[in-house]
């Protein structure tokens, strides 16, 4: 499992940074004699609605995909692990506070609350990496506080405190590597999440403007012609499907992998 | 005592908010610790060892608190000082062995970053010297190869072993107290000789002074000098560990040590009738009171103040009590 998510997602990121090297077409180039014609040799994905070819656009969307990803959880990961840390380790009222945010960001629906944010902030991609995020973080945050609960206990933990280590020294040095583990195999996994959340909102309109590429915009496009041309939806679905699933296969691998009671 | 102790304990008090009300787990307890000296402080399970030994450190977790009492460490009292002096202290002037080898070293570490750790908390050396400083400390506690299991992590070692980086990184920052929470009883028995052994010749190598926790009385006997008993939270008797152990004066005391295993084969192990009093709900007066064989009316008034028993020894019982028409002067250690 941890090969194929692996083999899947690297394929991926190869397909992201090479592939729009390696089309000739251009991701918006339209060549409109030739609207939604079916794949063909020089077209493998076939044209969508407006004649483009729609390979280099799902090439193109992947990048798109990518940085919504990486951004997204490297952005919240970071900012839940430290929140987390800080509310596990510190407890008293910071973790009251850092609870009750918790409490009501996980309250809603995820995607509702970034539809909102977005509908708020206008439509782009950098209001729905803003909107991601800020539903993001709430997931490690919780995370990291409960191993930080654990972590703090153990015995190293306090020996390190009879040593006479500074707070912000212990928590980097014996208790936020103690919970990295848990926090990798959620990234992996809240990156499908990421991915997935941007394609809805690009779906819907409220992310990725056209003509750029992003995989939701082009279901939107596809949308009006499922049954006359089903290859403008089959394909960037496809893309979809096979990434967040290699980063699920991943995820899962990971986690066993870092599981020791799996590992004897 | 000519000289002022290296610390002295008055009146520590520390308790526990728990749901069903405070519950005192260190009450009342006064000792010292003189210079190059190792005291030892036995008692069983819960009777409160460990968490003094967290009070002075100042380390009690909530919901524990220390409620009351003086440190007076070197002459400057601890528990006056903000936080911020009082790390300062830790590992560097009192240092703590924990328990528990297998769980005290970090396991994603080499042991020598471990060592060097505590050298460079405390802004004592550089990154270089702290690294040849933890090859000289791993060495001292008689690790062999030193210059190449610096590198090693805590896995590759046995449990002895890791008691002696414990020790090493006690003794890294040279502090002046060092105190071994039951640091042998999680080995086994011969280690634990050795361990023993390193303990008294670190003490002397480094001139430090100990405060050995244990429940084990042969441990107690083999390596302290002075001894305070506890039982529920008080320290029932202090006194240098001859007396104490051949002529122990609270009733407890002489339980403790009439349980000792040891006598002819297949004799019956002298038990202490009943059990230890719950935290919180302990007996109005001697905490020892129900179990006592040796009680009287007395006994259940308060809780009885040290009596002195002998030269510095002490015990906290009515029987000494000078004014008392129950007196009894013991002299039937045998017993």
């Amino acid at each position: 499992m941890l090969k194929t998510g692996g083999a899947i997602v690297l394929l991926a990121a190869a397909a992201a940074l090479f592939g729009p090297a390696l089309t000739p077409f251009d991701p918006v180039s339209q060549e409109l004699a030739l609207r939604l014609a079916a794949p063909t040799l020089s077209h493998p994905f076939g044209l969508d609605e407006l004649g483009r070819d729609i390979l280099a656009r799902v090439l193109a969307g992947a990048r798109i995909s990518f940085l919504v990803g990486v951004t997204v959880v490297s952005i919240s990961a970071s900012l839940g692990t430290v929140l987390g840390a800080a509310a596990g380790y510190f407890g008293g009222l910071l973790d009251d506070a850092i609870g009750r945010a918790i409490d009501i960001l996980l309250a809603f629906p995820g995607l509702l609350l970034a539809i909102a944010l977005v509908a708020v902030l206008g439509p782009s991609l950098v209001n729905v990496l803003f909107a991601l995020t800020i539903i993001g973080w709430v997931g490690y945050a919780r995370l990291v506080r409960g191993q930080v609960l654990r972590v703090r206990e153990l015995e190293y933990v306090q020996a390190a405190r009879a040593m006479g280590a500074r707070a912000p020294h212990i928590l980097w040095r014996h208790i936020i590597p103690a919970a990295m583990p848990a926090v990798v195999v959620q990234a992996t996994l809240g990156m499908g999440g990421a991915i997935v959340g941007e394609a809805a909102l690009s779906f819907l309109g409220l992310g990725v403007q056209p003509p750029s590429p992003s995989w939701g915009t082009m279901l939107n496009g596809g949308r009006a012609h499922l049954l006359d041309a089903p290859h403008l939806t089959i394909f960037p679905g496809l893309a979809i499907a096979a990434l967040v699933l290699g980063l699920n296969f991943l995820g899962d691998g990971l986690r066993d992998a870092t599981d020791p009671r799996r590992n004897t | 005592m000519a000289d002022e102790p290296l610390l002295r304990v008055e009146h520590l008090t520390t308790v526990f908010n728990l749901p069903g009300g405070t519950v005192p787990v260190v009450d009342d307890v006064s000792f010292e610790i003189r210079a190059g000296e190792t005291l030892g402080l036995v008692g069983e399970s819960g009777s409160g060892k460990s968490v003094t030994a967290l009070s002075i450190m100042r380390l009690v977790q909530p919901p524990g608190r220390v409620a009351g009492g003086r440190l007076l460490f070197k002459g400057r009292d601890l528990s006056a000082l903000d936080e911020r002096a009082m790390r300062e202290v830790r590992g560097a002037d009192i240092a703590l062995i924990f328990q528990e080898p297998m769980t005290a070293l970090n396991p994603v570490f080499t042991i020598g970053d471990q060592i060097a750790e505590t050298l460079l908390v405390h802004g004592r050396a550089t990154r270089a010297e702290a690294a040849a400083t933890a090859v000289e400390l791993l060495d001292a506690v008689r690790i062999p190869d030193a210059a190449s299991r610096v590198r090693d992590y805590p896995h590759q070692l046995s449990g002895g072993m890791r008691q002696r980086v414990l020790i090493a990184m006690a003794l890294a920052c040279r502090p002046a107290l060092v105190i071994a929470d039951e640091p042998t009883t999680a080995l086994d028995v011969t280690i634990q000789a050795e361990i023993l052994d390193l303990l008294r010749d670190m003490k002397a190598r480094f001139h430090v002074s100990l405060l050995l926790i244990t429940h084990d009385l042969g441990v107690i006997a083999e390596t302290v000098d002075r001894v305070a008993v506890m039982y529920a939270g008080r320290i029932v008797e202090t006194g240098p560990v001859r007396p104490v152990l051949r002529n122990p004066n609270h009733p407890y005391t002489r339980g403790l040590l009439a349980s000792i295993p040891g006598g002819a084969p297949g004799q019956r192990l002298n038990a202490i009738e009943g059990s230890v009093p719950r935290l919180g709900a302990l007996p109005s007066g001697c905490a020892f009171g129900p179990r006592c064989p040796d009680r009287f009316d007395a006994c259940t008034t308060a809780p009885p103040p040290d009596y002195p028993t002998g030269v510095d020894h002490a015990a906290k019982c009515y029987l000494y009590n000078p004014h008392s028409a129950f007196r009894i002067p013991h002299s039937d250690a045998s017993r």
